[in-house]
């Protein structure tokens, strides 16, 4: 059977069951409206801090909301592939003569579907609270890459864990690690408010360009040289985790 | 009328017996489990270490608290989080006592009904006092100590052991009416929103519109106000005094809620 049929079959497959499970597509739905309301809410003075690039939070904030739930929907999409192995859906997918990697595609194709539903409550939710796109429909296309190719990204990473461990406990930790890994960047200020450690921290975490390449738009036009370390670092993660999972992904085939 | 009075007091005596047997087990069973206790000290700690560092210059904004640092401010907020850590593991300890037949064993045997309930509690309150100490340590290690001394932080380390008790009293509602560990466990989330929701992490005058208005009304802030003015300011039997008089009340609607799940599920068997 040719490829992409089956793998838009796979992905409608992935997507419905989302869809058809209320446990599996609230905590998409709700928690991108927590982080936001919740981020801006509570630290809204630190906007009148001297220094912060814009008077209302939502502008610098928005980005990191954005991708911390895209985060969790690429997390969620790996977690379904948990089930798959539980179920030995995927032992019938390897004895069919399928292309191998559509087993890792689809449901990175999922993570890529789910991470439209987060990005699209939070932007929803921006206008709501007077966020500016001074970049315009390429500022919202710019919000909606990021947002995307993070899920994937941890996607893949989720994959890989979860090939790795065989249970759907593994993405506990996956998602530890996304947190650990946005929360010391600049999701919610700037590197120039931090303190030392820090400052240093975030300056080398490579969460901080795909931020700085989700958020341009909100603060101004759409540049190369803010936009390129952010799809460096989003090639980076694709490829050695794309490496992680198709590795285990081969381990499993035998 | 004089055996009237000592069946009386021997119940109670039973009763205290049993309590005192199931909290051990209860404390016995977090403690052999890393998993329900080093989440709580080490979120805490890192979200602690992070925002400290995020938002040093917040502490120069006009109409926030004199605080020589954010760490000093985030304290009660860190203790709060654990706390919340701790008493969500007994629901989900209670849940895995029903899931596993325990419960069902201690309802068919001349076991006080009170004593399951402080069972439960016991190992959240214990090791909410612990890490409530714990983290008053190393906060003064990292330059945020408890202004007032050794009574103040007493003060902390009880109002965080009696915390443990209402936010419990929640868990074990939702644990009792679903029988469920993964039920009482998506519970957390929620108890996250709520103390976000607060003056925990941001002093709620710096907020503005709805939120400030829900945040300044949340028992979470009318909880952390008081606790955090013990730390900064040193003990006050008035301070002390606001904090548990909603813990009390959080602690009513809490246990409440659990006793009554706790009786239909009785009804139910």
């Amino acid at each position: 059977m040719p490829s992409a049929p089956l793998l838009t079959a796979l992905i409608r497959r992935a997507v419905t069951r989302m869809i058809r499970l209320p446990a599996v597509l609230a905590p998409t739905v709700i928690m991108p409206a927590f982080f936001i309301t919740a981020f801006t809410g509570s630290f809204d003075g630190i906007s009148r801090v001297e220094g912060y690039p814009t008077d209302n939070i939502v502008n610098w904030v928005a980005a990191f909301a954005i991708l911390q739930s895209c985060a969790f929907a690429g997390i969620g999409a790996a977690a379904a592939m948990a089930t798959d192995l539980d179920t030995r859906f995927i032992d019938r997918l390897l004895v069919s003569p399928m292309r191998r990697g559509l087993v890792l595609l689809a449901p990175l194709g999922q993570a890529a579907v789910r991470a439209l539903i987060p990005t699209t409550i939070i932007l929803l939710i921006c206008v709501l609270k007077d966020a500016s796109m001074p970049a315009g429909i390429l500022g919202v296309a710019m919000v909606y890459v990021g947002g995307m190719s993070m899920a994937v990204v941890m996607g893949l990473l989720g994959l890989g864990v979860v090939l790795l461990i065989g249970n759907i406990r593994a993405m506990a930790l996956v998602q530890v690690i996304s947190f650990l890994v946005l929360f010391p960047s600049t999701g919610q200020v700037p590197i120039e408010l931090m303190d030392g450690w820090l400052a240093t921290m975030a300056r080398w975490n490579p969460a901080t360009p795909v931020l700085a390449m989700t958020r341009q738009g909100f603060l101004g036009e759409i540049s190369w040289s803010e936009t390129w370390p952010g799809l460096l670092v989003i090639g980076g993660g694709l490829a050695l985790f794309g490496a992680f999972a198709r590795t285990q992904l081969r381990r499993l085939d035998g | 009328m004089t055996a009237a009075v000592t069946t009386e007091r021997s119940r109670w005596r039973i009763a205290a017996e049993q309590s005192l047997a199931l909290a051990i087990r209860s404390v016995r069973n977090t403690a052999r489990d890393p998993g329900a206790w080093v989440p709580p000290m080490i979120f805490p700690l890192v979200l602690a270490a992070i925002y400290g560092a995020q938002f040093s210059r917040a502490t120069e904004l006009p109409g926030f608290p004199e605080v020589d640092s954010f760490l000093q401010f985030i304290l009660p907020a860190s203790i709060l989080q654990g706390v919340s850590f701790n008493a969500g593991d007994a629901g989900t300890g209670m849940a895995t006592d029903i899931q596993n037949g325990f419960f069902d064993r201690l309802m068919s045997s001349p076991t006080s009904r009170l004593a399951v309930f402080i069972g439960r509690l016991a190992g959240a309150i214990v090791f909410s006092a612990i890490l409530a100490t714990v983290l008053v340590l190393i906060f003064t290690v990292f330059g945020a100590p408890v202004q007032g001394g050794v009574v103040a932080a007493l003060a902390l380390i009880v109002i965080a052991a009696f915390l443990a008790v209402a936010i419990g009293g929640f868990s074990l509602a939702v644990a009792i009416r679903t029988g469920s560990s993964e039920a009482t466990q998506a519970m957390f989330p929620l108890t996250f929103v709520i103390i976000f929701v607060s003056s925990a992490f941001f002093p709620t005058g710096l907020m503005t519109g709805w939120y400030q208005e829900v945040a300044e009304v949340n028992p979470f802030t009318l909880i952390v106000n008081p606790a955090r003015q013990i730390a900064l300011s040193g003990f006050d039997w008035g301070d002390f005094g606001q904090a548990m008089f909603w813990i009390a009340a959080v602690s009513f609607v809490s246990l409440g809620l659990s006793y009554r799940a706790y009786l239909t599920r009785l009804r139910r068997s």
